[in-house]
This record gives C-alpha cells, sequence and structure tokens, in this order.
C-alpha cells in the first residue's frame, strides 16, 4: 500500500514545483531569457551562470525556467479538449451501440494504430507551426485513448441494473448518460489526463525540437535542444543536457501521477499494472 | 504448443494439419479485417492533407515569392482543382496501382524514393526492436521472478522513467558522451564518409550487403554506425514491452498448471522458461506489435538526430522542401507498413496460442 502513495505523492511534488516556477517564472530566473547578458558566448556553467550561457549570450538557466510556459500550455490545452471530445464520443459509442459504436470504434482504432508523432507532424505541416496548430495537432492524435477508456466503461456500466431501472423509469438517453453512465465512468478516465499530459509533453518538445513551434527568441525546451544540438560536436554539453533533464523530471513527475492514481482508483487492477 | 508432443503420430499429423488450415483461415478472416481498417486510414490522411488545410497548394507555396499561375499549376498537378469526391478516388486508385505521385523536388516518383530509404529504416527498426524486445523480455521475467523485491522496483523505476525519456534528447546524450567525449563510434549515418563511398549496395541493407560481399570492414563500419541509433530506438520501446512481460509474467505464474509443473519436482529453470513463458509470450507479441507505432515515431527522431538516411527523414525533408506529393506518399506508405506489421503480428499470435482459430 505505501509504494503507489509513495509514487503519487513524489509525482504531484515534482509537478506541483513545476506549476509554480512555470507560473511565477519572471519572479524566479535570475535573467531575461531572450535578452544577451553578459559579453561571453557558450560559457560553461558555474560563476553566476548555473546552467551557462548560449551562443546569443543568454542565461541557459533562465531560458529553462521560462521554456516550460509552452509545453506547459500546450499540454494542458490539449489535454482538455481531446478529453472531453474522446470521452463524449466514448459514451456515445458505448452507450448507443448499433453502427454508431461500430463505425466510431474502427475509425478510432484507426488513427491508435498510426504513430501519433506521425500523425502530429502531419497535421502541423499542413496547418503550419504556432501555438494553436501544436494543440490540435496533439489534442487529435489523443483522442482515441480517451474514446477507447471511457468506450469500453460505458459498455460495462450500460449493462447494470441502475441504468436499467433509470431507463425503465422513463429516464431520457440524454439523462441516462449525464446522470448514471458519466459519473460511473469516470474514475477511470481520470487515471488517462497525468499519462496524457506526460505525453504531450514529449509530443510538444519533439515537435518543436522538429522545428514546428514557435519561433524564436520564445524559451521552449525543444527548440532549446535543437539550438544546442549544432554546438554538441564542439563538446558544448549544458545547451542540451538540462533543457533535457528537465523534461524527463516533469514527465515523469506526471506519470508518476498516473502510476499512483491508477493503483488508488483502481485497486482492482493493481496487480496488474506493471 | 502442446500438440508439439503429439506430431509423431497419425493423430498428431491430423491435428497439425488442421491446425494450418485453421490458421490459413485465420489469416484471410484478418485480412478481411485490415481492408476497412486501412481504408479508413488512408481516409484520415487524406482528410488531414488534402481537406484540413483547405488549398494544399496555398499551404505548400503560400509563404514563398510565387506567381497566381504557378499556384495555378500546382494545383493542376496535384489534381486539387477538381472536386474533392474526384480527388479522393484518384487518391485510392493511385494507392492501389502503387502511384504516389512525383516529388517536386527531384521529379522521381515518391515510390522509387521511398523504397530507397526504406532499408535503411527497416534496419534501424528491426535492430532497434530486438534490443526493447531482449532487454525488456529480461528484465521484465526477472521482476516478475523477482516480486516485490529491490530488483523488482527498480525495473519498474527503469519502466517509467523510459516513458518520460524524449527520444531525440537520449540520442543526442548518446552523441555527445560516446561519439564527441570518449570517440567509440561515430556521430551519425550509415557508413564512414571516406571509407563507405566506395561501397556499392545491392539490398540497401547495409550489414547483409556487407556480409553479401564478404567485406568484413564495412561490415563492421555499418554495424558501429548502427550501434548509438537502434540503443536509444530500442530503450525507449523496452519500457512497454519490459512493463507487459513482467505482468504477464506475474499472471502466468499464479496459474494451476504452473503450480502443477512445479509440485511434479520440476527444476524452476524448466517452469520459467517452458511452461510459463511460452504462456507469458502471447501477451507480449501483441504488445510488440503494438510498439511498432511507436518505434516509426521514434525512428522520426532516432533518423533526425542520427542523420540516418531513412523514410523518417524523407518525410521530413519533405515538410522543409514543401513537397507535397512526397509528403502524402510517405506518410501512405508509414499507414501500409504499420497496417501490414499488424496483420504479421495477428498471424504470429496465432501460431503462438492454439486456441485462436475462425
Amino acid at each position: 500500500m505505501r509504494g503507489p502513495r509513495i509514487l503519487l505523492y513524489t509525482g504531484l511534488a515534482v509537478v506541483g514545483l513545476f506549476v509554480l516556477v512555470t507560473i511565477f517564472a519572471p519572479a524566479v530566473a535570475p535573467h531575461d531569457p531572450t535578452q544577451s547578458i553578459t559579453n561571453e558566448r557558450l560559457r560553461p556553467p558555474g560563476g553566476g551562470f548555473l546552467m551557462g550561457t548560449d551562443q546569443l549570450r543568454r542565461d541557459v538557466f533562465s531560458r529553462v525556467i521560462f521554456g516550460g510556459r509552452i509545453p506547459l500550455l500546450v499540454a494542458i490545452f490539449s489535454c482538455a479538449t481531446s478529453l472531453t471530445l474522446g470521452t463524449t464520443l466514448g459514451w456515445l459509442s458505448g452507450f448507443s451501440g448499433g453502427w454508431v459504436d461500430r463505425g466510431l470504434s474502427l475509425v478510432m482504432d484507426a488513427i491508435y494504430s498510426f504513430p501519433a508523432l506521425v500523425l502530429a507532424i502531419a497535421i502541423v505541416a499542413m496547418l503550419g507551426p504556432g501555438l494553436a496548430n501544436m494543440i490540435a495537432a496533439i489534442a487529435f492524435v489523443y483522442v482515441p485513448a480517451y474514446f477507447r477508456v471511457s468506450r469500453g466503461q460505458a459498455l460495462v456500466v450500460r449493462e447494470q441494473e441502475f441504468v436499467e431501472a433509470a431507463r425503465a423509469m422513463g429516464g431520457s438517453t440524454l439523462r441516462l448518460l449525464v446522470r448514471h453512465i458519466a459519473p460511473n465512468t469516470l474514475s477511470a478516465v481520470m487515471t488517462v489526463p497525468s499519462f496524457n499530459i506526460a505525453d504531450a509533453i514529449l509530443t510538444e518538445a519533439a515537435l518543436s525540437f522538429l522545428g514546428f513551434g514557435l519561433p524564436p527568441p520564445t524559451p521552449d525546451w525543444g527548440f532549446d535542444i535543437q539550438n544546442g544540438q549544432r554546438f554538441l560536436q564542439s563538446g558544448f554539453w549544458w545547451l542540451i543536457t538540462f533543457p533535457g533533464l528537465v523534461i524527463v523530471t516533469v514527465s515523469l513527475g506526471f506519470g508518476m501521477v498516473g502510476e499512483g492514481l491508477n493503483d488508488l482508483l483502481n485497486p482492482r487492477r493493481r496487480r496488474s499494472v506493471g | 504448443m502442446h500438440g508439439d508432443e503429439h506430431w509423431g503420430s497419425e493423430s498428431g499429423q491430423k491435428e497439425q494439419r488442421e491446425r494450418v488450415v485453421g490458421v490459413g483461415r485465420y489469416i484471410l478472416a484478418r485480412l478481411a479485417l485490415t481492408i476497412p481498417m486501412l481504408l479508413i486510414l488512408l481516409t484520415v490522411v487524406f482528410l488531414i492533407l488534402r481537406v484540413v488545410p483547405g488549398d494544399p497548394c496555398l499551404a505548400m507555396l503560400g509563404g514563398r515569392n510565387v506567381g497566381p499561375e504557378e499556384i495555378d499549376n500546382c494545383r493542376k498537378t496535384l489534381g486539387v482543382d477538381r472536386p474533392v469526391a474526384e480527388q479522393y478516388l484518384t487518391y485510392l486508385k493511385g494507392i492501389i496501382r502503387g502511384d504516389f505521385g512525383e516529388s517536386i523536388r527531384t521529379g522521381l516518383p515518391v515510390i522509387v524514393e521511398l523504397l530507397e530509404r526504406f532499408p535503411a529504416t527497416i534496419e534501424l527498426a528491426f535492430t532497434g526492436m530486438f534490443i526493447a524486445v531482449l532487454l525488456g523480455m529480461v528484465t521484465g521475467i526477472f521482476a516478475a521472478t523477482h516480486s516485490d523485491r529491490p530488483a523488482d522496483h527498480a525495473v519498474r523505476m527503469f519502466n517509467i522513467a523510459s516513458f518520460a525519456m524524449p527520444i531525440f534528447w537520449i540520442g543526442l546524450m548518446f552523441i555527445s558522451i560516446f561519439a564527441v567525449r570518449l570517440r567509440w563510434l561515430p556521430v551519425g549515418g550509415r557508413l564512414d564518409p571516406i571509407g563507405g563511398a566506395v561501397f556499392e549496395p545491392i539490398t540497401r541493407f547495409y550489414l547483409l550487403d556487407a556480409l553479401l560481399q564478404r567485406d568484413i570492414p564495412t561490415f563492421l563500419d555499418a554495424l558501429r554506425h548502427l550501434v548509438l541509433p537502434a540503443i536509444t530506438l530500442g530503450l525507449v520501446v523496452s519500457g512497454f514491452i519490459g512493463r507487459m512481460s513482467r505482468t504477464s509474467m506475474l499472471e502466468v505464474l499464479g496459474k494451476e498448471y504452473v503450480t502443477a509443473a512445479r509440485s511434479k519436482g520440476l527444476h524452476e529453470r524448466v517452469v520459467i522458461g517452458k511452461h510459463a513463458l511460452r504462456n507469458a509470450l502471447i501477451p507480449i507479441v501483441t504488445v510488440i506489435g503494438l510498439q511498432f507505432a511507436l518505434l516509426m515515431g521514434g525512428a522520426i527522431l532516432t533518423e533526425t538526430v542520427y542523420s540516418w538516411p531513412g523514410v523518417a527523414r524523407y518525410l521530413l525533408e519533405s515538410i522543409e522542401n514543401r513537397d507535397f506529393p512526397a509528403i502524402q506518399g510517405t506518410v501512405v506508405f508509414i499507414a501500409l507498413f504499420i497496417s501490414a506489421v499488424n496483420l504479421g503480428v495477428d498471424v504470429l499470435y496465432a501460431r503462438l496460442d492454439p486456441r485462436v482459430r475462425y
């Protein structure tokens, strides 16, 4: 019983710290992330510059602090969109059955089978780079994850006696969905977002690493790593190491929250979840 | 599986024949299911690439300094001046005939360019998958047989962490450590630019080609170039496989037939290796199949980081050059490949699990 709680609390601590630092970035960061603050370019970490400086003489530490803003924004908005869309479609599909269910399931399975990153890249490539398009692309590829969970739950709840009783008493479809199906499937659905946010942060990082994010000089971990890649062979390791470590930590934090929640909310499945 | 023991006898041969027929029928049934699935996937791709942006020619050429007649020309070449329904049919017909259009950048058929790069991707993907399966299964089974002990917790932490690692960053860190600092392995590419210049590939699977030509130095060179990308790709996928192996093994170890095997006094190695592992393999194979999608996503980043000249890199190059037919062709190609792999995994599944019959 201790294991999952530790995972959950550690995860929550990491996530909480990240969210606070990101919101209060102007107060936490020692320098402006977009301004040259010294006359030494590519200065190694130490001596007033915790993580060194980049080729434009900017403070890497300040860029790392500010660099979480875009990923957090993209992750939250895309996750909220796919949660709403995927869960609603899943409820509808599982509840109504028949050809609606078969059709929707086929479409969702097809999208799910396709590499999420390739799909996201194709969408952003067609829509063009930028914040809204990145959110749309990431939201789209994660819809099936919510769809599957909420549909599966709706299928189970639909057959239960209290739903049958509500239907026998003349409850409308909408009422059945909102009053009975939705609340009873939420606990399973609610474990998805933290994994989803962890994944969305990685996808956002990948997209901005590949150049589909915001134009410079906006600080963004993925883009800063791409920038650092050019100097890697000359041995300037700090440009990529620090943004990357932060991505791993934050994504791991959300992942641990997901694991912990999963163990807590679905105790039946505890043994079966690796 | 358990039928193996009867295979010598007459009834065994009959059983085997029935199984072959059963598997054949199963493959046909799966093939029939793959087609609608593929059709939907191709439709989704069509919608994203042709319908969502409104006008792919404007999306492709809009930012460039081109006149309206050039955009008109582009519309005619791509056929986007026609009604959407007609475009859709032309698109599907092209795919069926294996015609993916011509690259704007090079003028060559896209399918030719893709097939040229496909072996590089396959070589990377399969080596990566091999490493992932090896690492995932060994750690997963070890964790399951040492459940709730420190080794188990360590494996679990590694698995959770592996989901959190940006693959492109891992790749760059490996380059930074093993190629730049220690100089053990090359930074990228498939062959040494000087030594590899004279090498003439046959199949474009460089490892295989070098062996076919008995060119050991080239083989070693190709292998050295493959090590870092394959480990990068494998490491990230191994978490899923490790997780599934652990779960599946734990479940099987609780089954009665395992207890029965143990109570017969069989050695623990035989119990795990023969009785438990074979049954635990079934869900693991499914997960491996599903991971191919993840692997292709990871391949894009791995190929970018290591300048690996594969299909995924071609997609990014095409996007950079706004080469629309090449973008569409590559996405369709990846869709076809993923469907084929899923079908292959299902067939393998049927062979592993005698209960699967249609």
